[in-house]
């Protein structure tokens, strides 16, 4: 049983469902990617499994418990984090203070999670009293992953986190990802980057039209012929 | 050497001095207007009548206080007063908020609606002003009147120009540093400051990290309403104080607080400033001056003002244009950056 199971979500934005048995899964140390063409509703699985659309039918479990019904920042105090594609740090605030604003719902001593999250990024450490702003892009997206760290969640959702990015920082920013996932984090995310967010997968989701096209893994996926011809382009 | 020091001394006194007081009233009113527009994301029309509801209670406290024998002389009475003034209005801003704004926050209105319903809240509030305390001036400033007289100071330094310090404009200084000081410290270091910060910089994000907007949207109001309240009575100390005066203290207000970047902090002040000087200097009359630092036949006839003191809301006003001209984010945002 995984730290994180979707399942069969069907449901939408009201009117016409987007989402239809959509079934998503992450577990301990695995990075589950979501990859699809243009409009197969990535970001909207994401968005339904932090719920910030209501499903019709399914449910969503972590670590066995239902939080189908959990407001989004409810969701954030049972253990899950989300890093939204767009303005996902705040720009004036330095680095610190993003971490610290991450950790707003702890009430513990934030520190230990803080200094985690520099050794995990040590770029953050040197710019800690930068405003976030004022970053490069990469290093602001890193910014969003350690704020969405600070509250030492099971499950860390990230919506298209290379969205904008070069290819050099791209890899780092992988690469920080599966650093993330070792130290027992699940993760879920969606990516426009498909093979390359695959090579790294555990678990590869493709979706089409808001359905299940293809769950293997993400090197079965990155294989299989068809997969290959209708979504990864050759 | 003793012309340049009289021409330094006739403009400090004159100039810089009732500058530097105007200049912290306006700074204190330009953060309150900056702190509701960063948090609520509209421009609060209504802020001048806080102040001037600030400063009424102010007024009636320090009435209450000198009937039964209460003084701190040499200092005003009102000093006393201003925890009264600051927390009656941030009572009667949280029930406006509550009564008024908080109903189309829930309908989630454009920005324009909450500008109009900030209009409306400023004539309701203009007109209750004038129905409880009346149109007139009222002067409530008691104590001592000069900290050092234009005569104590000629005396003392044998100049021919005296400079003449009134309590009340140090008591505006030291008003301001100490509020301004307070507010920076919350705003920087403390856990809820940072928050009201984090969301004034990006909502969804707040909300998402576990910041409840309901509060940050109280805080404002209180920390908006206390800061009203203090520059209010300031004003009015300083000044004497006349419910109508407030309704035109909002134009060079929001012109400091756009010059200096609306939603910026620091930048309020510092439009608070560059507005309070510019007025000062543009409507001063420099023939005196000018008649100490230049050889006597090339001293002008005239009085040497570029503009009339009638004209001192139209120096705010050319300041306002032209910043939306040539830099509309103002001196000092960083929201562009975004």
């Amino acid at each position: 049983m995984s730290i994180l199971r979707a399942d069969a979500m069907t449901g939408g934005y009201g009117g016409a469902d987007i989402l239809h048995e959509c079934t998503l899964e992450a577990d301990r140390g695995e990075i589950a990617v979501i990859v699809g063409p243009n409009g197969a509703g990535k970001s909207t699985a994401m968005k339904a499994v932090f719920g910030m659309l209501n499903l019709r039918q399914g449910k969503v479990t972590l670590e066995g418990r239902d939080v189908t019904r959990m407001k989004p920042t409810d969701r954030v105090s049972e253990g899950m984090s989300f890093v939204p594609q767009v303005r996902n740090v705040f720009p004036s605030l330095t680095v610190e203070e993003n971490l610290e604003m991450g950790g707003f719902l702890r009430r513990d001593d934030i520190a230990a999670t803080m200094a985690e999250v520099y050794d995990l990024f040590p770029v953050l450490a040197e710019k800690r009293r930068q405003p976030a702003g004022e970053l490069s892009g990469g290093q602001r997206q890193q910014v969003a992953v350690g704020r969405a760290l600070m509250t030492k969640p099971a499950v860390l959702m990230l919506d298209e986190p290379t969205a904008g990015v070069s290819p050099i920082v791209m890899d780092e920013l992988f690469d920080r990802i599966i650093d993330v996932a070792k130290t027992g984090i699940a993760i879920l995310m969606v990516e426009q980057n498909a093979k390359q967010a695959l090579e790294i997968a555990h678990r590869g989701y493709v979706l089409a039209q808001g359905r299940n096209a293809y769950t293997d893994t993400g090197e079965a996926l990155l294989k299989n012929a068809e997969v290959r011809r209708l979504f990864l382009g050759g | 050497m003793e012309d340049a020091l009289n021409a330094l001394v006739l403009i400090t006194n004159f100039a810089l001095v009732p500058g530097l007081a105007y200049g912290c009233q306006l700074a204190l009113g330009a953060l309150g207007v900056t702190l509701i527009f960063a948090v609520l994301r509209f421009s609060n029309f209504a802020h001048g009548e806080t102040m001037s509801f600030g400063a009424m209670i102010a007024v009636f406290a320090t009435w209450i206080l000198q009937d039964n024998g209460v003084s701190i002389d040499p200092l005003p009475t009102a000093l006393l007063a201003l925890p009264f003034a600051i927390l009656g209005s941030i009572l009667f801003v949280l029930a406006t908020d509550r009564v008024v704004y908080r109903f189309y926050r829930e309908q989630r209105s454009d920005q324009v609606i909450f500008i109009i319903v900030s209009i409306g809240v400023m004539f309701v509030m203009a007109g209750l002003i004038r129905f409880i305390i009346g149109p007139n001036d009222q002067v409530f400033t008691d104590g001592e009147r000069f900290l050092i007289s234009a005569r104590d100071f000629r005396d003392l330094t044998g100049l021919r120009e005296g400079l003449a310090i009134k309590t009340t404009q140090v008591i505006t200084v030291v008003t301001t540093v100490i509020a301004m000081g307070l507010l920076f410290w919350f705003l920087q270091k403390t856990r809820t400051g940072k928050s009201m910060r984090a969301y004034a910089d990006n909502e969804d994000l707040a909300t998402l990290s576990g910041i409840d907007a309901g509060r940050v949207v109280l805080i404002a109001w209180t920390l908006s309403a206390a800061l009203a309240a203090v520059a209010g009575t300031l004003y009015g100390l300083d000044k004497s104080y006349k419910p109508f005066v407030f309704q035109e203290l909002v134009l060079p207000i929001f012109a400091a607080a756009i010059v200096g970047g609306f939603g910026s902090p620091l930048g309020a002040v510092a439009g608070g400033f560059i507005i309070a000087f510019a007025e000062v200097l543009i409507t001063y009359a420099y023939k005196r001056f000018l008649g100490y630092i230049l050889p006597e036949s090339w001293v002008p006839d005239g009085l040497a003002q570029f503009l009339s003191t009638d004209y001192k809301f139209a120096v705010a006003f050319v300041i306002l244009v032209a910043t939306l001209l040539l830099r509309p984010s103002g001196l000092f945002n960083k929201r562009a950056a975004t």
